[in-house]
């Protein structure tokens, strides 16, 4: 087992696939660290911005910096929403 | 009654604003809002995604939120996900009631938040690239009209 990651919208683009998945447990630096050598620097910046919020098990997150990723979780990256 | 779907297969708006409709004969004001892919600036498909453990949920709450804001008998929020081509129906939102000033409220209400505040994410194909659409500061202005929602 391990994290699922989900990347919606533009972050999909930035990262050149709509998932993937990474070694638990881990927090919010090596979530980044990650994030920018697995799939692009630009994805762990733009996800870092205030504009990105997180969802951890289907459930919005107010602190992302104080996450903490176990196996079976799944996290995902919400860029600004444009529906309608 | 509160009817809110997020649909993966086309729907049919007349039928279903028809079905709504005569669902609720003791409305006496039923105001409904279609939205369409638009058809121009060289748009071949649009496509909306969404993210299952948040978009409908959200759709629920503020249909919720409508119906303690507005009274009335009946709302109906129909939005899309997955690809569409121009003339394709998107979104589809009726509201019922008793008078009409709620129902055109209610409609307008929900139409803001579903553009700018719902877990939808739009990207548009032209000349055969897809391109991500980013929210337009229009839409943060419509919905601060409406002041501080719960």
């Amino acid at each position: 087992m391990a994290v699922r990651l989900v990347f919606l919208g533009r972050l999909e683009e930035l990262a050149g696939t709509d998932g993937g998945t990474v070694d638990a447990p881990l927090g919010w630096a090596a979530l980044l660290a990650h994030l920018s050598e697995a799939f692009s620097p630009e994805l762990a910046e733009t996800v870092l911005g205030e504009r990105v919020k997180v969802a951890l098990n289907g459930a919005l997150i107010a602190d992302k910096g104080g996450i903490v990723l176990a196996d079976g979780d799944e996290i995902a990256f919400l860029p600004p929403v444009s529906g309608g | 009654m509160s009817d809110v779907r997020l649909l993966t297969a086309p729907f049919d708006p007349a039928e279903e604003l028809r079905r709504f409709t005569a669902a609720l004969p003791q409305a006496g004001g039923i105001v409904s809002f279609l939205g369409q892919v638009r058809d121009g600036d060289g748009v071949e498909a649009l496509e909306l995604r969404h993210y299952g453990p948040l978009t409908l949920p959200a759709m629920v709450d503020l249909a919720a939120q409508v119906r303690g804001r507005w009274a009335l008998d009946g709302l109906l929020v129909i939005h899309r996900s997955g690809a569409m081509v121009p003339g394709e129906p998107i979104v589809l939102v009726a509201a019922a009631a008793r008078h009409r000033r709620d129902a055109f409220a209610a409609a307008d209400f929900a139409m803001d938040h579903l553009k700018s505040e719902s877990w939808f994410w739009k990207r548009e194909k032209v000349g055969g690239h897809w391109r991500w659409i980013e929210p337009r500061a229009q839409d943060f202005q419509d919905i601060a009209r409406w002041g501080q929602t719960a």
